[in-house]
């Protein structure tokens, strides 16, 4: 009986697992192109990445150089540098980091240190947050031409950009100096206040200390956002192409400069200058990008 | 009793910067509304969002701005989420960390680079490209637009993605490798459901990113406002304000402010969304 069953099933055995390998095979064959378009796609974001960059600075960098960087620009092409528009966001990343800075550690540091965790103040503040970080940032273009430019009469000024700038990198602070402040061990604060010291005491010698390395990650990270943003630059600060003079004077960043050269590419000297400027923006992107590397790796090693 | 109230007037201090925020929201908001609604008043609101011709001061129909809005963002999920996703799986599931990790850098900067540069680079390159491909006179056109944001999105949706397929817990992947699963079967049956909230969380991360681009759109689209085509110039609710506010006044700023009054409610429903998915994966 035993033989009879076993010699029944071996040719049943036979078909299965040649089905079941037949069905492998295909599997085998669905895994591969999958894993195919898996690895297509990785190339693919990394390549565009790689072309950009490597279009933009082969095209570009042979037109920086210390004259394109250090003169004047006029319509006219007799001088045609990038300084006023260096200067102009030099100005602006220093302003709205003047303004936005302490208010968003500050905010941060209540919401880490002081708030009761899940109150209705932190929920509405939390949520205020998140809006504002959601907001379109032409939005907030028309929001400082209103408030700032036209109601408040700063006109189109470096002030103005500055301030709808610093609102438009507030959730930025708050949220990174956030994660580095809840990042400082609880032992800190209890050894603090175990051995007498007062709140402020313990936050001001112990926990942003402590918290400095994550702060100024923040804050090259809103550099960043500062020098890329454009389109509520320009409805704020205008687009005047010389040296501001004081804050209450209108002026045209490198992004804003950009966009105005691409309007206007007609001759092959001002596509150099586009190409040019854009290189300039690239590089400053890129030595941001290393600095907070540098940063973080030299904290670590501490 | 000096430290006391020194610690007081601190802490009053940090709350008043905490409610910064609060009262820029709420302000940014009012101002919006305020100087759109008379807009939407005179015009009317179904005839403002439905119309489909602008032409400033006589009529102002925001409807070809939204379907420019709505098919560059659809395009742009259409290209840029696939591509994200499996890009993440990649990082997270397949490759080295030493290799992910050089990865992860690259991506980081994808993000940093600033939206003129995407908008030069559409301009200059995938322009030309469509108007080689497509044979036509101007290659600015929504295809281009869709191209530039989808690479815009990129980022987002891979961060996002990563990040939500790295935190499955690994008895998921143990559990489907030891009944006989292959590792891609794995990958798209258990890792990706169970990784599902946070993927939709960076697509609607990169829906909100899309909408409100507006200088890379700018620089490629061509802006005509009309009824957006896949090959043919169009205009988004983003191009609308930044294209016209500095010359507008009177009715016509107005009618602005309310074409953003529709972008920001488009934000506020995405917004909701978010808002929703968080508290599902709560309970």
């Amino acid at each position: 009986m035993t033989s009879l069953v076993s010699e029944q099933s071996i040719p049943a055995d036979r078909d299965q697992s040649a089905d079941l390998s037949a069905g492998q095979n295909k599997r085998r064959i669905q895994d591969n192109i999958v894993l195919g378009l898996i690895v297509l796609s990785t190339v693919g974001t990394t390549g565009i990445l790689t072309w950009i960059l490597w279009h933009i600075v082969s095209n570009g960098i042979a037109h920086v150089d210390w004259a394109f960087l250090t003169t004047n620009y006029t319509r006219t092409g007799s001088t045609s540098g990038i300084w006023p528009m260096i200067v102009s966001t030099l100005y602006m990343v220093g302003l709205s980091l003047a303004i936005a800075a302490p208010i968003g550690i500050m905010a941060a540091v209540y919401l880490t240190e002081y708030s009761k965790p899940g109150s209705k103040i932190v929920k509405l503040i939390r949520f205020a947050t998140e809006s504002l970080a959601g907001i379109p940032s032409i939005i907030y273009g028309l929001f400082g031409l209103t408030l700032f430019v036209s109601t408040l009469g700063m006109g189109f000024s470096i002030l103005a950009g500055a301030l709808t700038l610093s609102i438009l990198i507030l959730p930025v602070i708050i949220r990174t100096t956030e994660e580095s402040l809840i990042a400082v061990p609880q032992s800190y604060r209890e050894g603090s206040y175990a051995l007498g010291a007062s709140r402020i005491y313990t936050i001001w010698r112990l926990i942003l200390p402590n918290a400095l390395p994550g702060i100024i990650t923040s804050i090259i990270l809103c550099i960043g956002r500062i020098i890329g943003e454009s389109a509520p630059v320009f409805m704020t600060a205008g687009m005047v192409a010389r040296i501001p003079n004081s804050v209450f004077d209108s002026g045209r960043t490198l992004t804003v400069h950009l966009y105005k050269l691409t309007t206007e590419l007609f001759s092959i000297s001002e596509w150099n200058q586009a190409y040019a400027t854009a290189t300039t923006l690239v590089l400053i992107v890129l030595g941001l990008n290393v600095l907070t590397r540098v940063i973080s790796k030299y904290f670590k090693a501490k | 009793m000096r430290q006391v109230r020194i610690d007081k007037s601190f802490h009053s201090l940090f709350f008043l910067s905490a409610l910064v925020s609060t009262f820029a929201v709420a302000t940014i908001a009012i101002f919006i509304f305020i100087e759109g609604l008379p807009a939407l008043q005179s015009v009317g609101v179904g005839a403002f969002v439905t119309g489909s011709t602008w032409n400033p001061p006589g009529y102002f129909g925001i409807l070809p701005m939204i379907s420019g809005s709505v098919l560059s963002t659809a395009g742009a999920i259409a290209i840029g989420v696939p591509m994200g996703l499996l890009t993440a799986v990649f990082l997270a599931e397949i490759a080295p960390e030493r290799l992910a990790h050089t990865l992860r850098t690259a991506i980081e900067l994808l993000a940093g680079i600033p939206s003129v540069i995407y908008g030069f680079f559409g301009l200059v390159v995938i322009v030309p490209l469509i108007e080689q491909v497509f044979n036509i006179p101007a290659g600015n056109t929504t295809l281009a637009g869709i191209i530039v944001l989808a690479i815009m999105i990129l980022p987002t949706v891979i961060t996002l993605s990563e990040t939500s397929l790295r935190a499955v817990p690994q008895t998921y992947r143990e559990g489907s490798l030891a009944l006989g699963a292959s590792k891609i079967f794995t990958i798209f049956k258990v890792v990706i459901p169970a990784a599902r909230s946070g993927i939709l969380t960076g697509v609607i991360l990169g829906i909100a990113r899309a909408i409100g681009e507006t200088m890379a759109i700018i620089m490629v689209m061509g802006n005509a406002p009309m009824i957006a085509g896949l090959l043919q110039p169009s205009r988004t609710l983003t191009a609308n304000i930044a294209l016209e506010m500095s010359y507008a006044s009177g009715l016509h700023a107005n009618a602005l402010y309310a074409t953003g009054i529709v972008l920001f409610i488009f934000i506020m429903l995405l917004n909701s969304a978010l808002l929703y998915l968080n508290r599902k994966k709560v309970s």
